[in-house]
């Protein structure tokens, strides 16, 4: 990172200190912990999503903006398992493997012919037509009235000094983490995902060891499908978010922000953002009377905001040297 | 049968034609060099061969054409290609580029590394370096390592000695030759430096504007006065 | 404009076109016209984001933003301080290009994929804070204008569209126009000759944001009504999805672009050929389609019929998205 020297501590110093704050707002705060831990159940479903999205523009340099829409088409394929009788978590990881098939498909079809003759602005395009295409075939299939999607786990309460955590904010937590770590592994100790990371970073050398570049990307769109199926799952398993062909709009918004919060780049910065986002938002929507929901959205682009006018290329992103 | 026989290749980088009727062997375990100056169209005869530019004719490796292979395929048929610029996974480090070097292998590489590990021992104590904060030098001996975990039957190898010095240059030409006598590895050399490139290939094609002007043994092309003048620079 | 070597078919071809759009409602239903309307009101927008994208190289996906400013501007006077529809398009104007230069100031420490998202995030936050000064701006019930004939609002809506047409023709062949493309093509290129980059770029934000303003303006005259959800983000992603189907940094291609983005989904709906639920899907995979066979957009396509055979045949100024980060 081409930082002047000492700066190297501002980001993980600042990080230490907001962890800090909150442990200690959460001692002294009932109220102040609970919302801290459905800001992290929040932020839990954003890394995932803004994992799915780094995963995507690691690779090629595309932002993907149908991926939120896709996270919407597989949690309506959940449902329709549930539906038709199979048990929650059966479906669950049923649709988890539709949704990498699905997702590598979406690549194979509509994304590799245009990457093939067109430039990264034409690629963003077509995910855009991806999205209308998707929202439009959710309507289609199962029409726009909200659907009710059943919770995995009945609504139980912890209960811990007094504080109360609900069983579904700490699931999400627990199994959004877990995938983004599952998804670390594989990158890092297995072949096909240090082939993965290979055709990402260098493309041009990667064929030259015999990797096929072009279906590394459809893994990656596949496995960047399936993240978005736990977001979704994990979205439309929260009793405040109702299961609708826009479900997945503003999770998406808030991914981007932390996605860019975190560098674009580092899916480890991306979850750290999106991890803050999720906080801070909601100890803001708690405790700062004048932030109204409608302001939600609002001050998450003022938080990606600020951040990027003091590091332009985010928290945990490398400044590129441009060639001339 | 030649390992590697090239017949009439042109190739070409959108409307400019790099190469005419390029025409070259190599045989099994020869050590081949194409000289000539820039712009000759030496590194394109290497991409040529490896599918990483648009060409037609006749390119056989082993009797099997390659003419329709892309880069992918060329090296699952035993072609490693090291670039101009090493082609290092700078990001990665010095094991996951030698693993990555083994991607076309089946079954365990224990014995591979333990091999490359005995011409280049000095990787085992850098293997979590990042391979771009390894020198020039280095990273050129990385990017043979790096091939050699393919156990190629041929090997590209693209102006080796660009921007190394002298001593390190030596260095890496004794690899090369050592390679070639131990393993049997047949290697295609392209080089700007054509006196070292003499002194470690048995033969030489010299390029001009994208075709071959003359081609000969080592010996032939450093006898002759005209030819190393005009074609060689000394 | 491309055409630039052939010097007479480019006016010519243009006026051809003013004429054919100025004759158009003659054989259209009040219904109709108002459609027509919306495609110059896109035409507008379409052109303003061409200039930032197109022309200066810097993406935005948040014009819907501006557009969102200078409709409300005109509903805003018009219905609370009654001044005339029209007078309120110039105001639109001034408000649009500060907006514009606000936003484009910070823009300038971002590049490419960054300055997409923030943009991308300030055409969403805008129609969220419109929502929530309800005093303001009408909330979520939004602001009720006076209406017009489907022939008026055709007018003004092409009227304005071929003011914004010429005058951007003309400053495009300029100085500022060389000196925009010089920004796109390379920005260090562009610094090195002269080009004060700040100034440049930040310009280019504010007469783009005013032009897209005053598309607004119109749009908001349109619909005889303004509320947040007009100016969503589904208006952001048409304008660009508007500007790369016809084709980036051609001024031709805007014209195909807006017809694209309007009269595509229309045409698909009222045709009764599909159900309407499927007319998104379709159209979403249409742009897909062209997006795969017409990476360049439609006026590269014309371009290089046009000129068959000739070495500018093979494409191009559009180097986009790929200037550093």
């Amino acid at each position: 990172m081409a930082l002047r020297p000492g700066t190297a501590w501002i980001v993980p110093g600042l990080l230490l200190a907001g962890c800090a704050a909150l442990v200690i707002g959460s001692l002294q705060s009932s109220l102040f912990a609970q919302q801290t831990i459905s800001g992290l159940a929040n932020g839990g479903i954003y890394a995932s999503l803004a994992v799915a999205l780094v995963l995507i523009y690691r690779a090629t340099e595309v932002i993907n903006f149908a991926q939120g829409a896709i996270a919407t088409f597989t949690t309506y394929v959940a449902w329709q398992l549930i539906d038709w009788g199979l048990g929650y978590w059966p479906a669950f990881a049923l649709t988890l493997a539709i949704a990498f098939a699905g997702g590598f498909a979406i690549e194979l079809v509509a994304i590799r012919p245009v990457e093939r003759r067109g430039h990264q602005l034409s690629v963003v395009i077509a995910s855009i037509g991806l999205l209308i295409l998707i929202e439009g075939a959710i309507g289609y299939i199962w029409g726009s009235e909200i659907k009710f999607m059943p919770a995995p786990f009945p609504a139980h309460v912890y209960r811990v000094g007094g504080v109360a955590f609900s069983r579904q904010d700490l699931a999400t937590i627990a199994i959004s983490i877990a995938s983004v770590v599952l998804l670390w592994l594989l990158f890092q100790f297995t072949k096909v995902g240090l082939a993965m990371r290979a055709a990402a970073v260098r493309p041009e050398a990667a064929r030259l060891v015999g990797i096929r570049v072009s279906w590394m990307l459809s893994l990656g769109w596949g496995l960047a499908a399936m993240l978005g199926a736990v977001a979704g799952m994990m979205a439309a398993a929260s009793p405040t978010t109702l299961l609708q062909p826009s479900m997945m709009d503003g999770v998406l918004i808030y991914a981007f922000a932390a996605a860019v919060l975190g560098g674009l780049e580092s899916a480890a910065g991306a979850v750290v953002g999106a991890l803050a986002i999720g906080v801070t938002l909601n100890l803001l929507g708690s405790y700062v009377s004048w932030v109204t929901p409608q302001l939600l959205l609002p001050a998450a682009f003022v938080l990606m905001l600020v951040v990027l006018l003091v590091k332009p290329s985010g928290l945990f992103g490398r400044t590129r040297v441009r060639k001339v | 049968m030649p390992l590697l026989a090239l017949r009439d290749v042109d190739a070409r980088y959108g409307q400019v034609q790099a190469l005419r009727g390029v025409t070259l062997t190599v045989e099994e375990g020869e050590i081949v060099a194409i000289l000539g100056a820039n712009g000759a169209g030496k590194t394109t005869t290497l991409r040529a061969v490896s599918g990483t530019v648009r060409r037609s004719g006749t390119i056989e490796l082993d009797g099997r054409s390659l003419a329709r292979s892309g880069p992918e395929r060329a090296a699952r048929l035993g072609v490693a290609h090291v670039p101009e610029g090493r082609g290092t996974f700078s990001e990665l480090t010095v094991w996951e580029n030698l693993r990555l070097g083994a991607h076309t292998r089946r079954g365990a590489l224990k014995d591979d590394f333990r091999r490359v590990l005995g011409y280049f021992p000095w990787l085992e104590a850098r293997r979590a370096q990042q391979a771009g904060t390894l020198s020039g030098g280095e990273q050129q001996m990385l990017a043979l390592a790096r091939a050699l975990m393919q156990r190629p039957r041929l090997l590209l190898l693209d102006e080796p000695s660009l921007g190394l010095a002298p001593l390190v240059v030596a260095e890496i030409f004794r690899i090369v030759r050592e390679l070639n006598e131990r393993e049997g590895t047949a290697v295609l050399l392209v080089e700007q430096n054509a006196r070292t490139s003499l002194a470690t290939a048995a033969r030489a094609y010299v390029l001009e504007v994208g075709a071959v002007a003359y081609h000969g043994t080592s010996d032939e092309l450093g006898e002759r006065d005209a030819i190393r003048r005009s074609y060689l620079g000394y | 404009m491309r055409l630039r070597r052939s010097s007479l078919a480019g006016p010519a071809v243009a006026v051809a076109a003013a004429v054919a759009i100025g004759v158009l409602p003659h054989w259209l239903s009040n219904y109709h016209r108002s459609t027509g309307a919306d495609v110059g009101v896109f035409f507008t927008a379409i052109l303003a984001l061409n200039i930032v994208t197109g022309y200066t190289g810097q993406i935005s996906i948040g014009h819907g933003a501006f557009m969102a400013v200078g409709g409300y501007t005109t509903a805003i006077l018009t219905h609370d301080h009654g001044w005339s529809d029209l007078a309120t398009l110039p105001a639109a104007a001034l408000v649009g290009f500060a907006a514009g230069v606000v936003v484009g100031l910070p823009a300038l420490r971002f590049r490419g994929v960054y300055l997409a998202l923030t943009t991308f995030a300030v055409a969403l936050a805008v129609p969220q804070i419109a929502k929530n000064y309800p005093g303001f701006t009408g909330g979520t019930e939004g602001l009720a204008l006076p209406t017009h004939s489907g022939l008026w609002l055709y007018r003004t809506a092409w009227v304005v569209a071929g003011i914004v047409f010429v005058a951007a023709w003309l400053l495009l062949r300029g100085r500022t126009g060389r000196a925009f493309r010089a920004v796109r093509d390379s920005e260090v290129a562009a610094a090195s000759s002269g080009v004060s980059l700040p100034v440049y770029k930040t310009v280019a934000f504010g007469i783009s944001a005013g032009v897209a303003a005053v598309a607004g303006s119109v749009y908001v005259l349109v619909n005889n009504f303004v509320n947040p959800d007009v100016f969503g983000l589904q208006l952001s992603l048409y304008v660009l999805i508007g500007a790369v189907v016809g084709g980036l940094g051609s001024l031709w291609g805007v014209l195909v672009g807006a017809a694209f983005v309007q009269l595509l989904p229309l045409g698909l709906t009222s045709s009764s050929l599909t159900s309407s639920q499927l007319v998104p899907v379709i159209f979403g995979a249409v742009v897909i389609a062209v997006m795969a066979l017409l990476p360049l957009g439609a006026a590269n396509l014309l371009h290089a019929v046009l000129h068959f055979g000739s070495r500018s045949a093979q494409s191009a100024d559009v180097p986009l998205g790929t200037e550093g980060r």
